[in-house]
């Protein structure tokens, strides 16, 4: 098989949302914020119109919109409404809303299937740079305030007792999973990001011992999966970004088949 | 200053609600034992979290010891069990620990051979004690405790009030804790305070326990609600006329 340049591109692209993904999955999954994860990833399809409507760039777009998104979820958290329902209103209709402001948009028709579902096989050469600088900026928070992260997930009085700032912490992760989302957007799509950040660390949860552990197997588990999903994509003309999804999926069941085999015997 | 932390005329709220510390004055000293008792809502967590700084005050200031070295036991974590973390693992959080160091920690707080312990999976008793291990790591000149018998039966409370005694004794910390139980505290308490937003009385156990706010407050005992129950009978015969309150009871088997 020739291997052409829009492929290398995509896993470029795909190789860089699951190092961006990962790692953050881990404290969404340890700090139960999956649908805090999809809220955000939602807010992007309204971040992808404005952008077109006031014609800035996607990238900054998703990113600002899911900051703002993020940002207006904490402080509503803070003012005691239920964290459930506040997702569930929020969440839904900022997609809805994306969708609605995308319809008048004039002009150039827009297909939003690939922002909703990704299209990697179209990413360009110009946008790996934006998503590089994405994922650097996310594994540079992460290998900055992993501890101090760690520790204000197990407990903001531990964190505050040694000076730590709990707040600030969680300011850097809505910071970093505004990041996570726009590089992702491309490449799986609005609708899936929350699986690209959920399934890689519960799969490598099976098999981990420490919380490093984890995350660097999250890494691993999310790029094989892109890779099995790509490979899938290229073969059976499957979409590429419900195929990555279905391949960390596929992962998962069997981290845990194997788990429960090696577990058995154990005992 | 000879005071490890001292308080003056402290207020704390949060937002606009009334104030959940009203001019509270308090003085903690050197190796000093202080306990502070309290009704559900009394400010008793706020009043530590305010004396550690973990909370700002709106009136009055807090001043503490230059370099106080601190060793905070918080009242429980939060633990995921998807967050995969062995015992040697906590006690490193934030802080660079050998091998041998952990083994030493844990030695003392009677939790030897945890260290590979996935956190999770401890019981009440052990995560107590790893927690208080890690509140030693730092050689602190102050135990804070927040509430640490809660969800401990009678004996480990006892054990736990033993195993501080026993820490005490070797590094001659003072120890401030709160205590959810209104009517046991540390028997070795110096100083018991009793708040209810402002401090109501303080002294020794027994002056506390006899002082007129403290029964204004918490009534005459638990006013039949609770009983100490005595046991003259072994185990081993039934007494269905005769049911007894394993909640209460107050004796060793």
């Amino acid at each position: 098989m020739i291997i052409d340049a829009f492929v290398l591109r995509a896993l470029a692209a795909g190789l860089m949302a699951a190092l961006a993904a990962a790692p953050l999955g881990c404290f969404v999954v340890w700090r139960r914020m999956a649908y805090f994860g999809d809220a955000t990833a939602h807010a992007a399809i309204l971040g992808v119109a404005l952008a077109l409507g006031f014609d800035v760039s996607i990238f900054v777009g998703t990113l600002a919109t899911a900051f703002a998104m993020a940002l207006f979820v904490s402080a509503l958290a803070g003012r005691g409404w239920a964290m459930d329902t506040t997702l569930g209103v929020l969440a839904h209709s900022a997609l809805a809303l994306g969708l609605v402001a995308a319809s008048f948009l004039s002009g150039v028709r827009v297909d939003l299937t690939a922002f909703l579902f990704g299209d990697i096989l179209t990413v360009r050469g110009s946008e790996l740079w934006g998503m590089a600088a994405g994922t650097l900026g996310v594994l540079a928070l992460m290998a900055w305030r992993w501890e101090a992260l760690l520790t204000a997930t197990i407990s903001e009085d531990l964190a505050l007792s040694l000076g730590l700032k709990p707040e600030r912490e969680r300011l850097i992760l809505t910071l970093a999973l505004a990041l996570a989302v726009a590089v992702s957007l491309k490449v799986v799509g609005a609708l899936l990001i929350g699986a690209l950040l959920v399934v890689p660390p519960a799969t490598a949860r099976v098999f981990a011992k420490a919380p490093e552990g984890m995350a660097l197997g999250a890494v691993i588990v999310a790029a094989l999966a892109v890779v099995m999903g790509l490979g899938a994509s290229l073969n059976w003309d499957t979409p590429a970004g419900p195929s990555i999804v279905v391949a960390a999926a596929g992962l998962f069941v069997a981290a845990l088949a194997a788990g429960a085999l090696r577990g058995g015997r154990q005992r | 200053m000879s005071a490890l932390i001292e308080a003056k005329g402290l207020s704390v709220a949060y937002g606009p609600a009334a104030p959940v510390l009203n001019h509270v004055n308090f003085t903690l000293h050197p190796g000093e034992i202080v306990t502070i008792v309290g009704p559900n809502g009394s400010g008793k967590s706020t009043l530590v979290r305010a004396l550690l700084g973990m909370v700002p005050a709106q009136q009055g200031n807090v001043s503490r010891a230059r370099g106080l070295r601190v060793g905070y036991v918080p009242q429980k974590l939060h633990l995921d069990p998807n967050l995969p973390l062995s015992v040697a693992r906590f006690l490193r959080l934030n802080r660079k620990l050998s091998g041998d160091e952990i083994a030493h920690l844990l030695s003392r707080t009677g939790a030897s051979g945890l260290e590979k312990r996935e956190m999770a999976t401890l019981s009440g008793g052990q995560l107590q004690r790893v927690m208080l291990a890690r509140a030693l790591a730092g050689d602190p000149q102050l135990l804070v405790l927040d509430e640490p018998t809660q969800g401990l039966d009678q004996p480990g409370t006892a054990a736990f009030y033993r195993l501080i005694e026993a820490v005490r004794q070797e590094i001659n910390c003072a120890v401030l804790s709160v205590s959810h139980d209104l009517h046991v505290v540390m028997s070795a308490s110096d100083r018991v305070v009793c708040l209810n937003g402002h401090v109501c009385c303080e002294g020794t156990p027994s002056v506390v326990s006899n002082a007129p706010e403290y029964r204004a407050l918490f009534g005459m005992g638990t006013q039949g609600a609770l009983a100490l129950y005595q046991h003259h009978h072994d185990h081993g015969t039934d007494h269905p006329d005769h049911p007894h309150d394993h909640e209460t009871c107050s004796h060793d088997h």
